[in-house]
């Protein structure tokens, strides 16, 4: 698999949840804060953001891990682990 | 102007997707309607090049008003118009076929009574039928196909956007509400529903899939509610005329919030008869299309009851504001870990707290209370559910 840096996980998984939530803009985002209370996000989407990081990162995200995702800044360090990067 | 449910007389045209000289495909998006049951994506029932377009943006028309004029195909503007196709007003140039639906009496398609029949049971429109044959009848056929494309129609046409958009849904859901609150004397219960078990059944069942396949937690609730209305039918149907019409079928109207405000309640067809996967399926494809402001007139049909889930936002419970014709509204707040006495202890488990909003012309009290009573019942045992 080939291996990405922090900042290509990072502009993907905002590039994903642009793609699900459009009024997502990476300049307002608070990167510590809550996503869900920044945007319109509810559960559906949510888990199409989970079923595409599966389909571009090629990982596959329990349930359980579902509240590392809740911060722009948490999501990249859980994303970077799982996918090995540095 | 198609009619797009039982309690519509007219509509707002909100935007047109085409312009006039555009080529047209039948099942193609044309225009955006608001109505009383929300914003609407008009298709087009043949091919064709737009002509003129007759209703401005931000226009309300009656049902049966000609929207726009349609060349077909093979066919020059100065041929004169096929009688099928008059338009309904009187204003109106010839018109080689109109974007609504066909008024004029003579060459109308006639429709089978057991197709019309059926027509009501699928939520199809009638009116926007075409028979497989030129001049047949309507056959049962013809629904069930219509049916199917209604189903699997791809989305298309672009989205509708701005401001006037939401204010025009805010006019829709506020007359809807109004004659609800004008009209229905709504009861209210409650009651908290231990859904620790479903909650771990769940758990345990997502562990298996892969994350395309994962349920939502509302899905094992959908069908629960759906089969709990089977066993109180007063609840499901709606009140026309008087009296109260039950529904053999339940088609679920899932409450919907759209970005930037407003909501839909489409119906999720045969939601009892479902499988979780499917409804699991149904659910996001709705969602998307309610999100992307893609619903569709082909997919608008008329829900027996609304569920309304509104835990994703942390409240406790939603009573919820009955969408007449239909007499009943099923609310879910949010799961929580709450004190319970079992046994005379006290032990943590997770509660949802479970609402009904019912009309008392078609229920009572006592009934609803019992609606409740399945709900929490159904809920125990989620491996029956599937």
């Amino acid at each position: 698999m080939k291996m990405r840096t922090r900042d290509e996980i990072r502009a993907t998984f905002l590039d994903v949840l642009a793609a699900i939530a459009p009024e997502v803009d990476p300049a307002i985002i608070a990167p510590d804060k809550p996503l869900r209370e920044q945007f319109d996000i509810d559960s559906m989407d949510f888990l199409n953001v989970i079923v595409r990081l599966h389909e571009t990162l090629a990982i596959d995200i329990p349930e359980s891990d579902y509240a590392e995702l809740a911060t722009l800044d948490r999501a990249v360090d859980y994303l970077v682990r799982r996918c090995g990067a540095g | 102007m198609p009619t797009l449910g039982a309690d519509m007389d007219a509509g707002t045209l909100v935007a047109w997707n085409v312009k006039p000289g555009d080529a047209v495909k039948r099942g193609q998006v044309v225009a955006v309607v608001e109505t009383q049951k929300g914003a609407i994506d008009v298709e087009i029932w043949q091919d064709g090049t737009v002509e003129k377009l007759m209703v401005e943006p931000g226009v309300k028309v009656p049902v049966g008003a000609v929207l726009a004029t349609l060349i077909a195909d093979g066919e020059t503007v100065a041929a004169p118009a096929s009688p099928a196709e008059t338009p309904a007003a009187a204003a109106a140039p010839q018109a080689a076929g109109a974007l609504s639906h066909p008024t004029a009496a003579a060459g109308r398609a006639r429709i089978s009574p057991a197709a019309r029949k059926l027509a009501e049971e699928l939520g199809v429109d009638i009116e926007a039928l075409v028979p497989s044959a030129a001049n047949a009848v309507i056959s049962r056929v013809d629904v069930e196909r219509a049916a199917k494309e209604a189903k699997t129609a791809p989305a298309a046409g672009s989205k509708a956007t701005g401001a006037d958009w939401h204010a025009q849904m805010r006019v829709a859901i506020a007359a809807a509400m109004s004659r609800s609150k004008r009209e229905i004397p709504h009861y209210y219960l409650e009651t908290d529903i231990d859904v620790t078990v479903v909650g771990d059944w769940l758990a345990a069942e997502n562990l298996k899939r892969s994350v395309a396949q994962r349920l939502l937690p509302v899905v094992p609730y959908m069908k629960a509610v759906a089969l709990a209305l089977r066993e109180v039918p007063e609840l499901n149907g709606f009140w026309a005329d008087g009296a109260f019409r039950p529904s053999s079928a339940v088609h679920l109207g899932m409450a919907i919030a759209m970005r930037g405000g407003g909501l839909v309640a489409p119906a999720i067809h045969d939601a009892d008869k479902k499988t979780l996967d499917e409804l699991m399926v149904d659910l996001r494809d709705l969602v998307m299309r309610v999100r992307g402001g893609r619903l569709r007139s082909s997919e608008m049909s008329d829900p027996t009851v609304t569920f309304t889930n509104l835990g994703e936002q942390g409240v406790d419970g939603v009573f919820g504001v009955i969408y007449p014709p239909q007499v009943a509204i099923v609310g879910l707040g949010k799961v929580s870990d709450r004190p319970r006495v079992e046994g005379g202890a006290v032990v943590a488990r997770k509660v949802v707290t479970a609402t009904l909003a019912a009309d008392h012309r078609a229920s009572d009290g006592h009934r609803g209370g019992l609606f409740l009573a399945v709900l929490d019942r159904l809920l125990q045992e989620p491996e029956k559910l599937r």
